[in-house]
């Protein structure tokens, strides 16, 4: 093959800011009223505020101003698409380069992580305690915005390990296991109670849960990659588990020569990623480059990474000898009309039956709604648990919030940080019975942050 | 290509540009290479009475991230043996005939030891000697620098004593440390000087330590007031040289004006010949990047002389004179209002917070359909996408004094324009109108009635 092969190591692709480097980078930001990029972060970080305390050495402030507004700031600050956020937002992108918001939000918040300072402590006991189910993003967001508040906060974890997909989904080349398990340390700070390796599974579960606590979060995300139907599909390799064995295990990550990764979605992407750092590499779509869902820029880092794509291909065998993969056999396809989602529908072109030659097959094609929530008795909206805007489910004293409410719109950590953080205020404001739970305008000065660090 | 040369008081120069005497011109070594670089002129580190300096002599002011927008040094006049100055003084002097190679001198306050270092001086074959009358820091207080400059009495004496002595000719320099410059300028032309220049440097304080509460620059935990030059004093500096190339005594007198004080790039440079300076003199943007700004220093000059279709930098001095004036001679019904560029705009909002929390409260927030809006966001949206529907910032023409803050603070080149628009009342002075209706000034009734006589509406 004529790209040369990846050797480069599974860490975080992006360095830290040296101070000057953060300096000069502040210094360039506008320091805009009434910011665009503030109302284009989904948890509307103060970002003229923190970056102007960047700039005036006042780094605590700075930590203190993302993490009011975000919780999971440092998570954040890697995962984040910032193109289609904050940055892609900033004022400075039409003529010159965005500010680099999603490194200095870092630079800031690693700058209190290096020197194990705590932001928040817990607040006034209020005598009411809340359960929260599943430590991902939306989890941990809740559990932090509570226990600042003074309820007592146990958050409930399937998996050995907290952190949801930031720990075990995303790439290590954006997200080293650590951070999420900083997120964690400075939760059980704030008296969080994390218990690990306990499932929330029926709904006599649930009564339990509603018995011992004053109201329950559902942040539970979305399930495994689901099943294609294709003939031998015992002998790939879902593309989770295999980021999840890079993350964790790399030293014992099978990656073949040849692979191939079904699905042009983000996840496909990072699967990919990985597989690339060994292994000649193509990405196989049934639809065309227009429609795929992975964002432009992980589009077009996968091509500079030498990731090679292969489009209007509807795989519908995999071959093996002996168990091992061989090839993956596939129809070409037509694009049709419309379907729901506003993409042409693919179309198989009978007879077309190629085969890809290949010794990996890894799938990435989404991930399954959360079986949960029929099991525990709530109403859904298509697969996901059906929330109203202050993410209340049917069911009395429940909540839920992230990946598993998310019918509309991207499914995002920055998202499902949101979504804790206002879930948070409603059972707040439901468990001290204050009259209004939200408010939808909010001017920047009454979210301006005050440092008090 | 325009004629950069100049002739100062009979001494000449292939450019305006000289650098000033401070430690670019320590030694002959230095203005060598300075002079190879193409600096027109240098006027030496000033040599005259013995010195010792002490260590940890600047201090630098950074404005977000800018650095050296200031200078403060606590250094005295040159250290150096007084032979060894003015040996390489006559060797630099007879390397380049064509530059101007001036000497700053201070010595103490005696005729006979005036009288000495003028004629060492003249010795050496330089073609000026500037006297140093504005150190403000260790040479005053044994009775030199700005000690002389601040009292003009002692100024025109010590120039006499100078110019009575000289054949070469002597270039007083001004301190800016006095309440009114235009005295001891006076005084320096009563003096008989052939020249004046100006500005020396200002007496400030450069900052204090925020973990040790030491003053910077800090000499063993102890600091003091130092000397302030480089950008940030610029605007300072073109006041004084506005007030002395207006002082009728110097005008009358002829006598050119050594410009200096901030001056980092020809725009500053071209402003200051404007206002009356024919050379120019740079100490710390020289400091900041080296001998090699000269460069652009003569050519950015002389693109700009070109453009405006002046042959020789000796057009434009003094240009902008004649309209230093006064306030009470401003027309009080010339009438500006700021106009925003939407196409350049790029809605960061700096000028609607300024105006609205410190000018007028004359700039509206429009949406796309053109209603006017408040700040703010829904707290349910996000995505870059918020920007393109994002309110565009209009001025209230009608509501506008014109003040200017709005576009001062824009960062876009030329966004905000202040347009001239006709205020529909008859021109009038400040001066023609106190004479007139001297009761305006003394009584609030008296001046309402005239603003509601002439139709302006302050609220
Ligand atoms: C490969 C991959 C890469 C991604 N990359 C990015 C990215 O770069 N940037 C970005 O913004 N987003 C990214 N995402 C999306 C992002 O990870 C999710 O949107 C986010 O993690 C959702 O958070 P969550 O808290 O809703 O769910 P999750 O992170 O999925 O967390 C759910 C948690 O609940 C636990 N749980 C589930 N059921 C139970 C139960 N019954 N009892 C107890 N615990 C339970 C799970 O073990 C898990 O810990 C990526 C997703 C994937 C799959
Ligand atoms: C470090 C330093 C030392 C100076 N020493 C002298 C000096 O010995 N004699 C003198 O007349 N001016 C001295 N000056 C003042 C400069 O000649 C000049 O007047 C002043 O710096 C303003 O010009 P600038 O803004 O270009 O620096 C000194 C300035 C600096 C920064
Ligand atoms: S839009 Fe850009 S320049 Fe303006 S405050 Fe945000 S990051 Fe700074
Ligand atoms: S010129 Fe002054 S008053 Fe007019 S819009 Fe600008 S800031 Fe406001
Ligand atoms: S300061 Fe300039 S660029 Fe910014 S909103 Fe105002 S006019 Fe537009």
């Amino acid at each position: 093959m004529d790209e040369p092969r990846r050797t480069a190591p599974l860490a975080e692709l992006l360095p830290p800011m040296t101070e000057q480097e953060a300096a000069v980078e502040a210094n360039r930001c506008l320091y805009c009223y009434d910011a665009p990029c503030l109302q284009a972060c989904p948890t509307h970080i103060d970002i003229p505020t923190f970056i102007r305390k960047i700039a005036t050495g006042n780094l605590r402030g700075s930590a203190r101003t993302i993490l009011e507004s975000n919780f999971l700031g440092g998570t954040c600050a890697r995962v984040c698409p910032v193109e289609e956020l904050c940055e892609g937002a900033c004022v400075l992108g039409k003529d010159h380069t965005p500010i680099q918001i999603g490194r200095l939000q870092r630079h800031a918040v690693d700058h209190v992580w290096q020197r194990d300072i705590e932001i928040f402590r817990k607040g006034e006991p209020t005598g009411r305690s809340v359960a929260v189910v599943g430590s991902g993003p939306a989890g941990i967001s809740c559990a932090g915005e509570l226990a600042k508040l003074g309820h007592d906060v146990t958050l409930y974890e399937k998996r050995e390990l907290g952190g949801g997909l930031s720990t075990y989904g995303i790439i290590v080349l954006r997200e080293p296991v650590e951070v999420a398990q900083r997120e964690l340390r400075s939760l059980t700070r704030l008296g969080v109670e994390v218990r690990t390796n306990t499932e929330i599974r029926t709904r006599p579960d649930l009564q339990a849960l509603l018995a011992r606590h004053d109201a329950v979060f559902l942040a539970v995300g979305l399930g495994a990659v689901p099943a294609m139907g294709l003939v031998g599909e015992e002998h790939v390799t879902d593309g989770l588990s295999f980021i999840e064995a890079s993350k964790l295990d790399p030293d014992h990550l099978h990656v073949g020569r040849e692979v191939l990764v079904i699905g042009a979605g983000n996840t496909a992407v990072d699967a990919a990623t990985i597989a690339r750092r060994g292994a000649d590499v193509t990405m196989v779509y049934r639809r065309g480059e227009d429609q795929m869902t992975a964002y432009r820029h992980e589009y077009e880092f996968a091509l500079l990474e030498g990731i090679r794509y292969r489009f209007h291909t509807q795989p519908i065998r995999v071959l093996s000898e002996h168990g091992r993969v061989t090839g993956l056999e596939c129809l070409r396809v037509e694009l049709g009309g419309l379907d729901a989602s506003g993409r042409p529908t693919p179309i198989l072109v009978a007879g077309s039956e190629f085969v890809l030659p290949c010794d990996q097959v890894i799938t990435a094609v989404g991930q399954e709604k959360p079986a949960l929530a029929v099991e525990l008795g709530l109403e859904t909206e298509k697969g996901y648990i059906r929330v109203d805007d202050d993410l209340r489910t049917s069911a009395e004293r429940v909540w839920a919030g992230g990946d598993c409410v998310r019918v509309r719109g991207s499914a995002s950590t920055v998202m499902a940080v949101q979504d804790g953080k206002l879930a948070a205020r409603a059972i707040h404001a439901d468990l001290t019975a204050n009259a209004p739970t939200t408010t939808i305008t909010v001017t920047p000065s009454v979210t301006g942050e005050v440092n008090h660090g | 290509m325009a004629d950069l040369s100049i002739d100062f008081a009979g001494i000449r120069s292939p450019n305006p540009f000289w650098l000033a005497s401070a430690p670019p011109t320590n030694s002959g070594a230095q203005i060598i290479r300075a002079f190879e670089a193409g600096w027109g002129g240098a006027v030496w580190k000033t040599i005259g009475a013995p010195v010792l300096n002490i260590s940890n002599r600047y201090g630098t002011l950074s404005v977000y991230g800018q650095r050296v927008v200031g200078l403060n040094n606590m250094e005295l006049i040159s250290d150096r043996p007084l032979e060894v100055n003015l040996r390489e003084i006559a060797e630099v002097k007879r390397l380049f005939p064509d530059r101007a190679v001036i000497v700053s001198a201070m010595v103490e306050s005696d005729p006979r030891a005036w009288a000495d270092i003028v004629r060492r001086i003249e010795d050496t074959g330089a073609d000026g000697i500037e006297l140093n009358y504005g150190c403000p820091h260790g040479m005053s207080e044994r009775g030199m620098g700005a000690a002389v400059g601040q009292v003009p009495e002692y100024c025109e004496q010590i120039t006499r004593w100078v110019t009575s002595v000289a054949s070469i000719p002597v270039i007083v320099k001004l301190t800016p440390n006095v309440t009114d410059i235009t005295r001891p300028a006076q005084a320096a032309v009563a003096g008989g000087a052939n020249a004046l220049s100006l500005i020396n440097t200002i007496n400030s304080v450069i900052g204090v330590n925020l973990d040790t509460f030491e003053l910077t620059p800090s000499v063993g935990g102890k600091g003091s007031h130092g000397g302030y030059a480089g950008p940030a004093v610029k605007p300072i500096a073109l006041h004084l040289l506005s007030a002395v190339a207006t002082t009728p005594d110097v005008a009358r007198a002829g006598l050119p004006i050594s410009g200096m004080g901030g001056i980092q790039t020809w725009r500053d440079a071209a402003e200051f010949l404007l206002l009356g300076a024919t050379s120019l003199q740079v100490c710390t943007a020289a400091m900041h990047y080296g001998y090699r700004i000269i460069e652009d220093l003569t050519d950015g000059l002389s693109n700009w002389l070109d453009d405006h279709g002046f042959a020789s930098v000796r057009d434009v001095v003094g240009l902008s004179v004649p309209r230093v004036s006064s306030f009470g001679d401003f027309d009080l019904s010339s009438r500006v209002v700021a106009r925003i560029d939407p196409d350049k705009c790029i809605r960061c909002n700096l000028c609607y917070v300024a105006c609205n929390d410190t000018a007028h409260q004359c700039i509206d927030l429009h949406d796309p359909a053109g209603i006017r809006v408040d700040p703010g966001y829904d707290e349910r949206v996000n995505g870059k996408a918020v920007a393109d529907g994002r309110p565009q910032p209009v001025v209230r023409e009608d509501d506008c004094v014109g003040c200017a803050l709005c576009a001062g603070v824009c960062p876009v080149d030329a966004c905000i324009e202040m347009v001239s628009v006709p205020s529909g009342r008859e021109s009038v002075t400040w001066s023609q109108l106190t004479r007139e209706q001297p009761a305006v000034t003394q009584d609030w009734a008296a001046m309402e009635r005239y603003r509601e006589e002439v139709g302006i509406d302050i609220h």
